[in-house]
């Protein structure tokens, strides 16, 4: 006897709702292993992590701040994926469109409040743009791989922005400690709520908004789909590729780099070194969580944000280590994506020897 | 489901026994840039939690969080710490400055002590530091003497004043044995990321330096220098068992006493804002046990050890040239605390442009 993965004629519609929920049930169970493993109350670990993180107004808002760029990215990653067109460079749209936003507190400071709030998210978004278009120019015009370039620009801007608050942008008054100047009020996000919800969670709540519309109702998404599913055929009905190429890293840079300027202009309130925990590489598996789809998008996003908290909040209550909470975190991940194997693929035992 | 259903109440359950623990103890909270187990900067913040500990047994319930990135996320680990009830958190690296200061304005009954920062926004925010550059000037003599080559390897993390400050003393220590020393740094950008300084350590070495001294918080160089046959020291933690025949002696980070102080006056209601920069004298940077070098060497290092202790000897003592020459300030003068905390340019005789 032994186990068998079978192709499925067609995804199972019972599997496509039942996967998330036999996905938790074993992460619960595993979960519940390695904190009784490490002398917890397993029932009280769980309910710290997953329950804890939405039971206060403070930690609510604390999620969507977690949440907001993971989804803003992810919405647009999910529409490359979808074209089959792999940007795993958002780590430096996000940066790109940081930069670019951050320059008009930096080098324009006098600039009117009413003016410099949007073009710095104009610019930031363009900032994204422009960098994703690089592998999208390098992919249409030399048949590049987009995932080692895309990629590759990460570091790039990363180290862009490393030189520019350590050299040119170094706040005059800040001791030569590497930072730029913090933004003045009109420079920052306006914030909803008591705490520190920005604009950004609503321009996440929008984008995905309209992708899911883009992508379900417009003539678009039907291009972008059928040319990930079947470029041949997307070919013979008259898309064209290489516009769908930069569409998708256009669409998704822009996002990113709203993304950046946001958490720069929100919650970070000035460039630094380091601006991102890596949002940008995260909104890939948020974009996968999400099944390639905006709502899906934006539950996932919810998820790991609150994985995040909930990482914290069991160290903080329970003393468990940081590393015992990312190997949960893991778990968690393994299972979502693995039970959605389900999805196409049944699982038979098969008798006899192979 | 049924399961599913038991499974729920019982969360609920457990949630009623958590809310019942937990009352009259003194919270005390930490914010750790790294590992616990990074066996250098953090790993020695927590030695001083666990001496909190051992000090206030069931009177205190101490809580940490590690790893934590410079950002946002700090300032909503700060945040946890607060609400959850802690009535004194340290927060230990440069990067949660502000953080530190917004999340001490909405909780004014909450004490803030933040390690090595200067902005103190609200009366309930403290700044810490330790004068390490203190342990690098003594480090500085024992390279000087102990170097063949006459050239030792700095690896650096980030240009900011404090890391400068610390390659200036350890140069100024070994001039004052070896006015011709050569000292070569390398800059790695991080705090802690063992590979990193492991490339740094071996392209120094490459270069001629047969003393690694470092400024990152890893054991990495140290284990390089023992592979190729160079000497090192230990950074903010004696980290001999690492390397038993490599290490010289190693500059010790000993933030205990002064946690320990802390929260007794946070229980005593005596607690108030301050900015303490403590060294040798405080007992707040200690020497680690020096091995591996010679018994005159170690003696006029001991020397060294106790004139600074006691007073009697300030590491940035003039006459002190900048790198273009310039005298920075003349024979038998000290320079003040002002100039070392802003400190942004080398000293003569430094193989390297400060990046600006």
């Amino acid at each position: 006897m032994r186990l068998q993965l079978q192709v499925r004629s067609q995804p199972s519609r019972a599997m496509t709702a039942l996967s998330p929920v036999i996905a938790i049930a074993l992460t619960v169970c595993v979960g519940g292993v390695i904190f009784a493993a490490r002398g917890l109350d397993p029932l009280h670990a769980l309910y710290v992590y997953f329950v804890e993180p939405v039971t206060t107004m403070w930690s609510i808002e604390e999620l969507i701040v977690k949440a907001a760029p993971l989804v803003l990215i992810g919405a647009g990653l999910a529409v490359c994926f979808r074209a089959n067109l792999w940007n795993i460079g958002a780590e430096g749209q996000f940066t790109a469109g940081a930069i670019a936003g951050g320059a008009i507190p930096v080098m324009a400071p006098d600039l009117g409040p009413w003016v410099s709030l949007p073009l710095m998210l104009a610019l930031g978004m363009l900032g994204g743009m422009a960098w994703a278009a690089v592998p999208a120019l390098l992919r249409n015009r030399f048949g590049t791989n987009e995932i080692l370039t895309s990629l590759m620009l990460v570091y790039v801007a990363q180290y862009l922005l490393d030189w520019l608050v350590r050299g040119p942008w170094r706040d005059p008054h800040g001791f030569n400690f590497p930072k730029t100047v913090a933004f003045q009020d009109w420079h920052l996000l306006p914030t909803l709520g008591f705490g520190r919800v920005h604009l950004g969670a609503v321009f996440a709540v929008i984008a995905v908004v309209v992708l899911f519309v883009l992508m379900s109702r417009t003539l678009k998404g039907f291009e972008i789909r059928v040319s990930g599913d079947a470029p041949r055929a997307a070919g013979f009905g008259g898309f064209s590729r290489p516009r769908t190429v930069w569409f998708c890293f256009g669409l998704a840079g822009a996002l990113a780099g709203l993304a950046g300027i946001c958490e720069a202009a929100g919650p970070i309130g000035q460039l630094q070194p380091h601006i991102s925990p890596g949002y940008g590489f995260t909104a890939i598996i948020v974009a996968f969580l999400g099944r390639l789809n905006p709502i899906g998008v934006l539950l996932a996003g919810i998820v790991l944000a609150i994985s995040y908290l909930g990482g914290e909040a069991v160290q903080v209550e329970l003393g468990l280590s940081d590393k015992t909470a990312k190997v949960f975190q893991g778990v968690l991940l393994f299972f979502i994506l693995a039970c959605d194997t389900l999805i196409r693929y049944r699982v038979r035992w098969v008798a006899g020897r192979r | 489901m049924r399961t599913l259903f038991a499974a729920l109440t019982g969360l609920a359950l457990s949630l009623a026994v958590g809310v019942a623990s937990g009352a009259d103890k003194l919270k005390v909270g930490y914010i750790y840039i790294g590992p616990i187990g990074d066996h250098g900067w953090t790993y020695q913040h927590n030695e001083g939690r666990l001496a909190v500990e051992a000090a206030f047994g069931d009177k205190v319930e101490v809580v940490y969080v590690e790893n934590v990135p410079e950002g946002p996320d700090a300032e909503r680990a700060i945040t946890r710490l607060a609400r959850d009830g802690a009535g004194i958190i340290f927060t230990t690296s440069f990067g949660y400055m502000d953080p530190t200061n917004r999340v001490a304005k909405n909780f004014p009954d909450v004490k803030f002590e933040h390690n090595t920062g200067y902005k103190r926004q609200s009366d309930n925010v403290s700044t810490y530091n330790a004068r390490f550059y203190e342990g690098r000037y003594v480090i500085g003599q024992i390279a000087a003497r102990m170097s063949k080559s006459g050239v030792a390897g700095y690896i650096a993390s980030f240009p900011i004043p404090e890391v400068v400050r610390g390659i200036n003393s350890f140069m100024l220590g070994a001039q004052s044995v070896n006015p011709d020393f050569k000292l070569k740094v390398v800059w790695v950008s991080t705090w802690f990321d063992p590979g990193k300084e492991a490339d740094a350590a071996k392209v120094l070495i490459g270069q001629g330096a047969d003393i690694i001294t470092q400024h990152t918080d890893s054991t990495a160089p140290l284990q390089i220098a023992a592979e190729q046959g160079a000497h090192a020291f230990g950074q903010a933690s004696d980290m001999i068992k690492f390397a038993p025949d490599t290490q010289l002696t190693a500059i010790v980070n000993n933030w205990a006493p002064y946690y320990v102080a802390r929260v007794q006056a946070v229980m005593d209601g005596t607690w108030q804002s301050h900015d303490v920069w403590d060294g040798m004298s405080a007992g707040m940077v200690t020497m680690a046990p020096y091995t591996n070098l010679p018994d005159d060497v170690a003696a006029v290092a001991k020397e060294t050890e106790a004139k600074i202790t006691s007073g009697d000897f300030h590491p940035f003592t003039g006459p002190i040239h900048n790198q273009a020459g310039e005298m920075v300030i003349g024979e038998g003068e000290v320079l003040d605390d002002g100039v070392l905390l802003g400190m942004n340019w080398y000293v003569k005789g430094i193989d390297d442009k400060l990046p600006q």
